[in-house]
């Protein structure tokens, strides 16, 4: 008897902590819509809605979330209602994998927005493929998930017809972050710090191309283990090396640490990141270390913007706890080309859905042209953003609402 | 190699703080036989408990005078779940079989990272720790932040006094006891249930005290630093002989020499630069484990409670 209480006890909260767990995958509010009757279209968000990149996972379906409830508003797609479904993938490519076969099988989604990470959309783009699913990444930055693992040496080829994105890609990124910190804040002797992933290493290494053939030096590369906060052995090589800049791919939540760090260790090098590291958390991480810091960010500041007045302002009236961050821009765009492309496909078929939707939205994705928050919206052969602009900001104040301020916008110029 | 002592420094810092949680381990071990894997999560609600503290006071307080306020609220908080868990979750299931305590500790250590992820205000992500104030210390070619002088003082302390009691009080003498051979103890008029919750208590102090440690060192605290780090001073405890006390401090400070020597100089070893670097660290930190555990499988100090049974 006495045994029996205790399996019951283990089990009970066993199946606590799993319940716990699953909580945080939920969608926590859907809430229905007002516009009944007709064809209910769902638009799949995956992203990091928990763990350490939630605050750019939220920001990403928040704004898809924001994008549907206007067109239904608008009544854009006649006899069609848009809706979301959100599923977290905690920045695992098995999560990704998981949540794209899920959303493969609802017969409802016609096109999935996400993820955040380069290494998630590697596990998800074949799935998506097999069942011709479209897929709009607003944050993948890494180039070989649209031109083939060979894209560095010259030979281009598209892997998955499926799989498009608006953010513009690392070959660009990286580069225009070296000439920017070469010819404009002449920095000669850099340090290259990764987390060994697919966005990272990626990044790091395009901007390490970069900056050697404009003449700087590479005086010390370093991995590191994104698991892990303790950055002090690699603080202690970067101080000696003496770099005067120092070049992390990868994302805030070890760039914030260690830039932290290796600051406390004594190195007056600013540090350098992509988009992964141009987040308000980063701010907050880093603290007073990481004033003086750089990062590039895909497109210009959406607050810049007039094409983006009326997204804050319609983001601000929804009323989302959480803020829009890096990529709200974009994924806002990145449901608004599926929405097109969904319009495109009931238009063309006298105002109902073709049986084969999800085949033709993917052909009427290649077409998709219109003004979105972060400027033209459109795509080129591989699926990759047309909009090739870039922008470089600096930390100026600890205040991680604020403290990121832009330096530079433009386009990469060189060779590609 | 004028890094030499900087990396040494680093390498004890971070083992001093798997030495300070690895005491969890190794006296609960130790007296119970049981591995609470739940212990490194118990080591993370510390943390919030002292930055709950540290919130609840007027803006503007030094942390100084903060520190000890946020000590107590660490101990507080780790202490209170550790004996909680002993007595809800463990004690039931004393006399089970070993696996059932086991997926007790596995269940609890999710669903306490889960509650803190769910209920602790803005959890979510990391969230800041206050900082100790005061520029970094040179030392030589050695620089190190108050936070990490406060780590350095704080170890040794603790270890002595830990030393103290379980050699000089009653109640030490009985966690020896009872260590020994539980039965025998119970007759001999030893409350063991109480020594088993001293075990948990004491343990988990520890944990919290190297809660704020972490937090001013690194100026952040997450919902999930409890899991690595746990694993990290699981493996210290084991390393070092897990029962042991002592060991657990040496086989921190073994473990986290190993991982900082493993960064800064494996890839100048001809022929292993490929294998050397941060990501590599924990590679190397376990092929020690693997190495030591195959010469001597007691650990280094030896467990000492292997003579039983």
């Amino acid at each position: 008897m006495r045994q029996r209480s205790l399996i019951a006890i283990t089990a009970a909260l066993t199946a606590g902590a799993l319940t716990l767990t699953a909580c945080g995958s939920r969608d926590d509010k859907d809430d229905g819509d007002e516009a009944g009757g007709g064809t209910t279209v769902v638009i799949g968000v995956d992203a990091p809605l928990t763990g350490e990149l939630s605050a750019l996972g939220l920001g990403i379906r928040n704004s898809v979330d924001l994008a549907t409830k206007q067109a239904n508003q608008k009544k854009y797609v006649d006899g069609v209602t848009f809706k979301i479904e959100a599923l977290d993938d905690q920045g695992q490519p098995s999560s990704g994998q998981t949540n794209a076969t899920k959303l493969v099988a609802d017969k409802d989604v016609l096109g999935a927005v996400g993820p955040l990470n380069s290494s998630v959309a590697e596990s998800m783009q074949k799935v998506f493929d097999d069942a011709k699913l479209v897929q709009v990444s607003p944050a993948n930055t890494n180039p070989a998930l649209t031109q083939g693992p060979d894209w560095n040496g010259g030979k281009k080829a598209r892997p998955y017809k499926s799989y498009f994105r608006t953010a513009t890609t690392d070959a660009i990124q990286g580069p225009f972050a070296a000439q920017y910190l070469y010819n404009k804040a002449k920095k000669k002797k850099v340090f290259v710090v990764d987390d060994k992933k697919t966005y990272g290493a990626g990044l790091a290494a395009t901007f390490k191309d970069e900056f050697t053939k404009l003449g700087g030096k590479v005086v010390g590369t370093e991995h590191i283990n994104p698991d892990t906060k303790d950055f002090g052995a690699v603080a202690t090589k970067i101080r000696n090396s003496d770099a005067d800049l120092v070049y992390y791919g990868g994302e805030y939540p070890q760039a914030g640490p260690l830039s932290k760090q290796m600051k406390q260790a004594g190195s007056k090098a600013p540090l350098v990141g992509g988009d992964g590291i141009y987040s308000a958390d980063f701010i907050k991480l880093s603290g007073k270390q990481g004033v003086g810091d750089y990062a590039t960010s895909v497109g210009q500041p959406v607050e810049e913007l007039p094409s983006a007045k009326e997204f804050i302002a319609n983001y601000k009236k929804a009323g989302f706890k959480e803020a829009y961050e890096a990529y709200g821009g974009y994924s806002y765009d990145s449901a608004w080309a599926i929405i097109e492309a969904v319009k495109k496909v009931v238009d063309d078929n006298d105002g109902k859905l073709p049986d084969d939707a999800r085949a033709k939205v993917i052909d009427a994705m290649k077409d998709v042209s219109f003004d979105g928050v972060t400027g033209k919206v459109s795509f080129d052969e591989y699926g990759d953003a047309t909009n090739k602009q870039l922008t470089v900001y600096q930390v100026k104040t600890t205040d991680p609402k604020s403290g990121w301020k832009p330096v530079e916008s433009g386009t990469y110029t060189g060779t590609n | 190699m004028h890094e030499l002592p900087q990396q040494l420094v680093n390498g004890l810092l971070l083992g001093s703080m798997y030495g300070l949680i690895a005491i969890g381990y190794t006296m609960v071990y130790g007296i119970v036989q049981l591995i609470n894997f739940a212990h490194g999560e118990i080591f993370m609600t510390g943390g919030f408990g002292a930055l709950t503290v540290w919130l609840w006071l007027p803006a503007g307080t030094s942390v100084w005078a903060a520190l000890p306020l946020m000590l107590i609220g660490a101990i507080f908080v780790s202490t209170t779940i550790a004996i909680g868990a002993e007595r809800f979750a463990y004690r039931p299931l004393r006399g089970a079989p070993r696996l059932a305590p086991l997926i007790t500790a596995i269940g609890l250590s999710l669903a306490l990272q889960q509650a803190v992820w769910a209920w602790y205000p803005e959890a979510k992500s990391a969230r800041s720790f206050p900082e100790l104030p005061g520029g970094s210390i040179h030392i030589g070619s050695v620089t190190m932040q108050p936070g990490d002088i406060f780590l350095l003082i704080t170890a040794p302390i603790c270890m002595i006094a830990l030393g103290y009691f379980v050699m000089k009080t009653r109640i030490g003498r009985g966690m020896q006891a009872t260590a020994q051979d539980p039965d025998t103890a119970k007759l001999m008029g030893i409350n063991t249930d109480r020594v088993i919750v001293v075990a948990f208590a004491i343990g988990a102090a520890f944990a919290g005290i190297a809660a704020v440690a972490r937090g001013l060192k690194y100026g952040q605290i997450d919902f999930r630093m409890g899991f690595i780090l746990g694993l990290k001073a699981f493996t210290a405890a084991v390393l070092g002989g897990i029962g042991n006390i002592y060991g657990a401090m040496i086989g921190g400070v073994v473990l986290g020499l190993a991982e900082s020597m493993a960064t800064a100089y494996i890839n100048d070893v001809p022929g292993m630069d490929k294998l050397g670097g941060q990501s590599w660290a924990d590679v190397w930190a376990f092929v020690l484990l693997i190495v030591v555990l195959l010469v001597r499988p007691q650990g280094l100090l030896g467990e000492r409670v292997a003579d039983r049974a």
